[in-house]
């Protein structure tokens, strides 16, 4: 190499060139793949919250996804009183175009969590929740609820589907997380999520929090309150405990459960 | 190196130069992905992309590279790359890519990508750091693949997510090994792997780093 080569000048122009072309090639990929990729997650969304509420038939089709959607109502709920709210109060006309990801970030539209009400780790909670509802003539059927909350690496984003007693699981689904795959990445697992449907949430007789939780090392089916309890996943103590921290943050007192006991009241 | 042509360079990686078995590179991602043998597809089919067009593009500019700034040059392009080919998952294999996760972005920091680069693609052409991107790239699916096939089989009786050995979980014979879908027992695999792989080939056996010597003073009793 000549001494040209090690040029300042050369080495600049060397630099910046090549920050240029890859530049240029990162934002083009990033760019002209957007619409496939947001088009893929808006379905997947669609198809978790289908999952979550058990009314997803295997290998359907887009189309036909978007059809049974179709039967589902978007609605927004006031989380401090637990009512339905109009889209206007976020100036929407339509509930499906509220990002509940996006308030949570909003300080006009979230509040700040203090450390001990802040059990699934996410600092700030949005004012305003979009829920799903599956009615049929005129009575509620299915109530699918967004959660979210921190396992070991990542925030974890899901749906939890509870009958219309607002207290059995019909069924539970994550979309979005980055725990390890294999172990706490076990969250997707089918057969892991095939535990969940008919759990209950709280225990009424004895009080109005969610008593649900997984259980370290698997529950023992053989106890009265079996049914409160999921079995934890292996190798992942911490994923498993985020999810606890996280459904029993967003059914508590501070997530849904104002809300439900009006639904279960019949509000 | 002039007895180089193109059926060496792509071949020599997969047995007798082997990026995990000899190089005992890229360690990290093999132990992370191998759970399920779909997984691993993707993953070596992507390092292998990654691998083979950033040696090339190294390579075509290695003239102008000036020394000082080679390492940071070669990360920048294996980034983009990178970059790009986590975009193209998310945007024709989404599933898959949920399921990568973190991992497809971690093959920056895979040293096979970086290694190639800085050992053959900055002293050879473009063509040939093609092929020894995609060789390497081969040698490591190779490995990944096998270990994925002994744990996917043996962690969850299933290969491509299609039971083979009925678990009891659902009603079958086989108790699945769950050791074998922790990260620990890629090592085992990976180990018996290059033993094997040693024993074979005996020219790939390093001398020890040193020999301890006899005792010659009674230090104990």
């Amino acid at each position: 190499m000549s001494s040209n080569q090690e040029s300042i000048q050369k080495t600049v122009i060397v630099a910046l060139l090549l920050c240029l072309v890859c530049s240029i090639i990162v934002a083009a990929s990033v760019v002209l793949l957007r619409p496939i990729q947001e088009k893929n997650k808006a379905l997947n969304l669609k198809v978790n919250i289908l999952a979550a509420a058990g009314m997803l038939k295997e290998g359907s089709t887009p189309e036909e996804i978007e059809s049974t959607f179709a039967r589902i109502t978007p609605k927004l709920v006031d989380l401090d009183s637990g009512e339905f709210v109009s889209p206007e109060v976020v100036g929407l006309t339509n509930a499906i175009d509220y990002d509940q990801k996006k308030a949570a970030k909003n300080p006009k539209l979230s509040d700040v969590l203090d450390g001990d009400k802040d059990i699934a780790s996410i600092k700030r909670r949005e004012k305003y929740a979009k829920v799903y509802l599956v009615e049929e003539s005129g009575t509620i059927k299915t109530i699918i609820v967004p959660m979210h909350g921190y396992g070991l690496w990542s925030t974890l984003y899901g749906f939890v589907a509870l009958e219309s007693d607002a207290n059995t699981v019909a069924g539970l689904g994550f979309y979005q997380h980055a725990e390890t795959p294999g172990l706490g990445g076990e969250v997707d697992n089918p057969k892991w999520k095939g535990q969940w449907p008919g759990k209950k949430i709280y225990n009424l007789e004895e009080g109005s929090d969610p008593v649900i939780e997984l259980v370290k090392g698997g529950v023992d089916l053989t106890r009265d309150d079996a049914i409160y309890g999921v079995d934890g996943l292996s190798g992942a103590t911490l994923t498993s405990r985020g999810v606890t921290n996280l459904l029993q943050f967003w059914l508590g007192e501070n997530g849904f459960q104002k809300f439900l006991n009006r639904i279960r009241e019949g509000a | 190196m002039s007895d180089m042509t193109i059926k060496k360079v792509l071949f020599e990686p997969v047995a007798n130069n082997n990026p995990i078995a000899l190089q005992i590179l890229g360690i990290c991602s093999a132990l992370a992905v191998t759970t399920s043998l779909q997984l691993s597809l993707v993953m070596a089919a992507a390092v292998c992309l990654v691998t083979a067009f950033s040696s090339m593009s190294i390579s075509m500019i290695r003239n102008h590279i000036p020394s000082s700034i080679r390492i940071i040059v070669q990360m920048t392009i294996i980034a983009s790359l990178v970059i790009v080919v986590d975009q193209l998952l998310q945007a024709f294999a989404y599933e898959l890519s949920k399921k990568l996760s973190v991992f497809v972005g971690l093959i920056i920091t895979n040293c096979i990508v970086m290694g190639r680069a800085e050992a053959f693609a900055m002293k050879n052409g473009p063509i040939m750091s093609f092929v020894d991107g995609i060789g390497n790239g081969l040698g490591y699916g190779a490995v990944l693949i096998a270990v994925a096939v002994v744990r996917e089989l043996l962690g969850s009786g299933s290969l491509f997510g299609i039971e083979i050995l009925a678990t009891v979980n659902n009603g079958g014979w086989y108790q699945p090994n769950g050791l074998l879908l922790l990260p620990p027992s890629a090592f085992f695999i990976i180990g018996l792997i290059i033993w094997g792989l040693r024993s074979w080939k005996t020219d790939q056996k390093e001398a020890p780093d040193y020999k301890m010597k006899a005792h010659v003073t009674k230090e104990a009793f």
